[in-house]
């Protein structure tokens, strides 16, 4: 019985030496798994010798991987910080590469019973700070408001932050759940809910009409209104790299920059940078 | 029995292997010990770079620029005069007043590291959770221990005791998906996730502990009170009442605070059940976030060596502190008491 045992193991062990295909490692960002998972699955198709892992976790879990030397390539929802640049440039003394390579609009979900269609930016700054705590204040039922949001690790999370709240805390009522799906389950689940997320995660519950300012028109994040830059909450798509790639490396990143790897992007319901 | 040369030669092989087991087994144990002290020493060390103060200073603003790879000429152009939208960001440093604050928003320009709020959370998942699962062990305990005939006992202790290994994902996934629903059905509340359904989901994994050792140290209380009290004319109740449990006392006493030292250091149950919103609220219906659970949430995500980064270890390190002295005080005093009560008895 041992002898099989050990000669199975054997076996494993010299198949593992003998068959080293080449790997390539990307993590981060939530919003962009299912893109990069796309991205691996074609680029497998016609590169057998090479196997892509795709793992999620968030872009500050990527770009800490990407610092700590355990992932090649970073997929990042935010432009990476200047401390995380900073220790980037202590470990491998340089400050990473940027690769811009989609655009995404960043949607609020809310319940389909609700009533509400749409909201103003500064609207959705109240709700998000916790000052606005009742529907009816923007014109819905007379309930209070349930915020849904990602775990502070989520580059949706900080952009959000940056860009709707000014830089603002969210108010410690907000519910963090891990991912957008999550996000998007809690809020098809409960009718007073609101969340946010990319726009091409929602199902099952329905993206609110965002206007810039009260005087403007309302948009809801479909293709055209991203793509047109009409949508006033948007942002762009990294991925983060160490050094300037080479061999394997570069060409899936050219890959992915070429119209082919660009359909993609549209596939998934990103929208393309070129 | 042997002849003679065989005697001789066992009577060297024999001790060498029976020394050698001997300081194997001895050095194991001491490993153990060895492991738990350097974990702790380690999780310490981490957290450290907080209590040594340094100058508050904003950072520099002269923004670190990342190359930029696969784009036109036209757009690099355009990248370099973008204004950032990225707020300059504080030299962040946890002290005290920070640490004491009520506001855990660890990301952002100003971080704010204010462990009060978790500290609440844990403390509340971890009551409700007793509150539900402490009488229903020990009942359930007084009852196979006392009242129930041996038949149901080896039916009902070895089922209880399979729930001590279900594992602490299911029973979350459970609470996140079927309770949390049917609870906010029931009771009509506003938050769906929240500090009562992780709490109840929490007690599904104390009650093991608990029942166990209650179970245990009701049957440690030696026969001859047992049969005294019974013999003066008490009948099962009273027995069970007035002799059984004060007997035991201190093992009860063990056994809830281990299922306190359990409920605290959970982490899966209330990251899934609890919705973790840091409020620092006495409301049980409004969502919490726990100590344990930010951990999970976030360690993942910190950057190596950063002010977060310590912080989390230091909330590490408070966990340990809090379920060691739980855990040693029921382990200690409680035996000291159960050893003076019965004196030699309890042995047999």
């Amino acid at each position: 019985m041992r002898k099989i045992i050990l000669i199975i193991l054997f076996a494993f062990f010299s198949m593992a030496l003998f068959y080293q295909p080449n790997t390539i490692t990307m993590k981060g960002s939530d919003t962009m798994v299912i893109l990069a998972q796309r991205w691996a699955e074609k680029y497998m198709d016609n590169n057998s010798n090479l196997v892509i892992q795709v793992n999620g976790g968030g872009t500050g879990t990527g770009i800490a991987a990407l610092i700590n030397g355990t992932t090649d390539i970073c997929n990042s929802s935010r432009p990476m910080k200047p401390s995380e640049r900073e220790k980037l440039k202590q470990r491998y003394n340089s400050v990473g590469v940027e690769i811009r390579v989609a655009r995404d609009g960043l949607a609020l979900y809310v319940n389909n019973d609700n009533p509400v269609k749409v909201l103003t930016k500064e609207q959705i700054k109240n709700i998000f700070l916790g000052r606005t705590k009742n529907w009816k204040e923007v014109g819905g039922n007379n309930s209070p408001i349930i915020i849904y949001g990602r775990e502070n690790s989520s580059g949706t999370y900080v952009h959000f932050k940056e860009e709707v709240l000014n830089g603002e805390d969210y108010t410690s009522s907000m519910q963090s759940l891990p991912g957008t799906a999550a996000v998007v389950n809690a809020v098809s689940k409960d009718k007073n809910a609101i969340g946010f997320g990319g726009a091409a995660y929602a199902v099952g519950v329905r993206d609110i009409a965002v206007k810039a300012n009260p005087r403007a028109k309302a948009y809801i994040p479909t293709d055209e209104n991203i793509k047109k830059g009409l949508y006033p909450i948007s942002r762009l798509l990294y991925l983060y790299v160490r050094n300037k790639p080479t061999g394997e490396l570069k060409k899936f990143i050219d890959w992915m920059l070429s119209n082919e790897g660009q359909k993609v992007v549209s596939e998934v319901g990103y929208f393309p940078i070129r | 029995m042997t002849n003679q040369k065989n005697k001789g030669w066992q009577k060297k092989k024999f001790p060498l292997t029976d020394f050698l087991a001997e300081y194997i087994i001895k050095s194991v144990a001491f490993i153990c010990l060895a492991v738990i002290i350097l974990i702790f020493i380690f999780i310490f060390k981490e957290s450290l770079p907080i209590f040594s103060s340094q100058e508050t200073t904003i950072q520099n603003e002269e923004y670190l620029q990342s190359e930029t790879y696969g784009l036109e000429n036209d757009q690099q152009f355009q990248i370099e005069n973008e204004i950032k939208s990225i707020s300059p960001e504080y030299y962040d440093r946890a002290d005290l007043k920070n640490l004491t604050g009520k506001d855990w928003q660890p990301v952002g320009s100003k971080p704010k590291y204010g462990l009060l709020p978790l500290f609440i959370g844990s403390l509340k998942v971890t009551i409700i959770a007793l509150l539900f699962g402490a009488p229903l062990a020990i009942f359930a305990a007084i009852y196979t221990a006392v009242f129930a005939s041996k038949r149901i006992r080896e039916f009902i202790k070895p089922i209880i005791e399979l729930l001590a290994g279900f594992p602490s994902v299911v029973i979350g996934f459970f609470a996140l998906t079927t309770l949390a629903t049917l609870f906010q059905d029931l009771f009509h509340y506003q938050y769906r996730l929240n500090a009562f359904v992780g709490g109840f989901a929490m007690a599904l994994a104390v009650i093991p502990i608990i029942y166990t050792i209650t179970e245990d140290s009701l049957n440690a209380v030696p026969k001859h009170m047992i049969e005294a009290s019974l013999a003066l004319g008490a009948n099962k109740w009273q027995t069970a009442i007035f002799v059984s449990i004060p007997a035991s006392a201190p093992g009860l006493f063990a056994a809830l605070l281990l299922g306190f030292g359990r409920a605290f250091g959970e982490t899966m149950i209330v990251l899934m059940a609890t919705g973790n919103a840091p409020l620092s609220t006495a409301n049980i219906l409004e969502p919490v976030r726990t100590f344990s659970a930010t951990i999970g949430a976030e360690m993942a995500e910190v950057v190596f060596g950063d002010t977060h980064y310590t912080v989390l270890f230091l909330i590490g390190s408070l966990l340990f502190i809090v379920t060691f002295i739980i855990n040693a005080i029921a382990e200690f005093y409680v035996r000291k008491r159960l050893f003076r009560r019965f004196g030699k008895e309890y042995d047999e």
